[in-house]
């Protein structure tokens, strides 16, 4: 059991790090190109030589680029009208036309903004070179923005997702673990054995916490180890502040997993409960979707959610170098929650039927 | 405690729902007694016994265990008595001397006298060989001792055992019965249920449980005269069937 509490994580943590991006890259472009000139051809270049997107096809209709879409063999088909050259020299305007494939509609966003920064560019330079010096003088100049990014200047998604992901294993063994463990003496007869000793409901409890707490901590600390030699992820912040809130989130996830272990009478049922939960819990975490574009009522729930405050904290951490005062919202609500959960595991174990 | 009664059971009752596993039982069992506590499966033993020992709470009557109130005072009883349930129930993952030292630590043994009991427990029953290992791998006999002596580890006034024998093979019922001889010797009630009417014979005093009811309480001797048979099997068949 010992290896496969540690190896499954690990492996789970390499794997999906490099696996969950939101980058999207290797786009399946294709055009139309009625134009046939110079600068219909240097449009597509460009497209050509973007790192996001995969020229795959031209075609010579619509139609036949559409009947591709519909086979899934393009995502984006961009469709250059006729006298597209001429238009943009003489009226110094004109559009193209842009399918893209919206079955994701997340991905289809990000391909609509690449496609536009590749176009914008290409108008840019377009108007250097039509422009003559007398228009320039008149030409009304366009806003740029420069952004900065904070806190992950290399937009790294790995930067972003290492620490969640490290976070939802942490969870989602120690809550497995704990959430077995009583139902499985449950199974065995050796639950019965200890309901006919002296020993004290909490002692119980604290007993069958203790293990997971440790394992929870060794968990934690070889998921940073991986993140930062195999990711190098940065760690600003301070290490003990993410083990001090830890110790206490820990405690919410275990005092959970023995209060779901009390109401059930097979492990298959406590694994099951403790599933739903678990996958609520991620999803509805911050850790694949900002919290704050989910409808109010979900917001609401996630309040609920420890998940979410644990992403935040080594978020905050580790990226941004937060300190106690920082995450101490997320501390208060994590160790009343800790109290409640424990209590309501100490309260709901009767040895008594 | 009158007539030094370690266990006095006056209309004990337990209702699931509509139905009655235990319909009003009264009975008591002397210090020192072995106590047999018989009866067909689903007849109510174990549901009595859960009772007695603190961990299920009746729905009518009186009981005191060891001087105890069960209704009260669970947790007092459970600090004397022992118990060992027809489930081998120690742990198979530790080694024998972890269990030992395991459950006299939750039953408050000092470090000290958990050492003097191990060494005492491993000298009596010869365990010199398998101490160190992991009780999950010792034949069933092997653990049914192991799990009756970590049962009186403690020196509890009473040790419930529930179909202690089941399983085993008939050796090591007879060195069993003995060492329940000899922890009643030592002035320790016993309070066992059996399915095998042979051990009923070795009690001191029988009770048979036919639905929910005690039908029978004596000697087997007195029994045996009382219905009119050769031994107890005959006598339980007699009750059981009517």
């Amino acid at each position: 059991m010992l290896p496969i509490i540690f190896v499954l994580p690990i492996l789970q943590l390499v794997i999906l790090s490099n696996a969950a991006t939101f980058e999207i890259k290797n786009i399946k472009f294709s055009y139309v190109d009625h134009d046939k000139t110079s600068f219909s051809r240097a449009l597509i270049e460009k497209f050509d030589a973007s790192t996001y997107f995969n020229v795959v096809a031209e075609f010579p209709s619509k139609k036949e680029a559409n009947a591709a879409m519909a086979k899934g063999k393009v995502d984006v088909i961009l469709e250059i009208p006729r006298y597209f050259e001429r238009d943009l020299l003489k009226q110094k305007n004109t559009a193209i036309s842009v399918a893209i494939n919206a079955i994701d509609g997340a991905a289809a966003g990000v391909e609509n903004v690449y496609i536009n920064q590749i176009v914008q560019d290409f108008n840019k330079k377009a108007k250097v070179a039509l422009s003559s010096p007398s228009d320039t003088v008149n030409a009304p100049k366009d806003i740029v923005t420069i952004p900065s990014f904070w806190y992950n200047k290399t937009l790294n998604y790995k930067t972003f997702m290492v620490p969640g992901i490290l976070v939802l294993l942490v969870t989602m063994i120690t809550l497995f673990l704990s959430g077995m463990n009583i139902v499985r003496e449950k199974e065995i007869g050796t639950l019965e054995q200890m309901n006919v000793t002296p020993i004290k409901k909490y002692q119980f409890i604290i007993g069958k916490l203790f293990p997971f707490w440790i394992l929870g901590f060794v968990l934690l600390t070889v998921g940073l180890t991986i993140a930062k030699v195999i990711f190098d992820v940065p760690i600003i912040g301070s290490l003990g502040l993410i083990y001090f809130y830890t110790a206490f989130y820990l405690l919410v996830v275990l005092g959970m997993g023995l209060f779901i272990s009390n109401f059930t009478d097979t492990q298959q049922q406590a694994m099951f409960i403790s599933w739903f939960f678990v996958v609520i819990f991620i999803l509805m975490s911050g850790l694949f979707t900002p919290i704050e574009s989910m409808p109010m009522w979900a917001q609401y729930i996630t309040e609920f959610n420890p998940v979410k405050y644990f992403v935040q904290v080594t978020r905050m951490v580790m990226l941004k170098g937060a300190h106690f005062n920082d995450i101490l919202p997320q501390l208060t609500k994590t160790i009343i929650y800790a109290i409640i959960m424990n209590g309501l595991a100490v309260w709901s174990y009767q040895k008594t039927t | 405690m009158k007539n030094n009664n370690v266990i006095e059971v006056e209309n004990l009752t337990k209702k699931f729902g509509n139905f009655t596993a235990v319909n009003s039982i009264t009975f008591e069992v002397k210090k020192g007694e072995i106590f047999g506590f018989l009866g067909a499966n689903g007849a109510g033993k174990t549901t009595a016994m859960k009772m007695l020992i603190g961990i299920s709470k009746p729905t009518s009557g009186k009981a005191q265990v060891a001087g105890f109130d069960v209704f009260t005072h669970p947790e007092d009883i459970k600090k004397n008595i022992g118990y060992m349930s027809q489930k081998f129930a120690l742990y198979d993952d530790l080694t024998v001397k972890e269990n030992i030292t395991f459950f006299g630590g939750i039953y408050g043994l000092s470090r000290a006298k958990i050492k003097e009991k191990r060494n005492e427990l491993v000298e009596e029953l010869g365990l010199q060989d398998i101490v160190n290992e992991l009780v999950g791998s010792l034949p069933l006999g092997w653990k049914q001792k192991i799990s009756f002596s970590i049962a009186l580890l403690h020196s509890p006034t009473i040790v419930f055992l529930d179909e202690p024998t089941g399983g085993v093979d008939p050796i090591t019922r007879r060195q069993f019965w003995e060492m329940i001889y000899k922890a009643a010797n030592n002035g320790t009630t016993v309070f066992v249920t059996t399915h095998y009417m042979d051990e009923a014979e070795y009690c001191d005093r029988v009770s048979i449980m036919v639905d929910g009811k005690i039908e029978a309480l004596d000697t087997p001797k007195k029994l045996k005269e009382k219905y009119n048979a050769d031994n107890m099997n005959d006598v339980f068949l007699k009750l059981a069937r009517g």
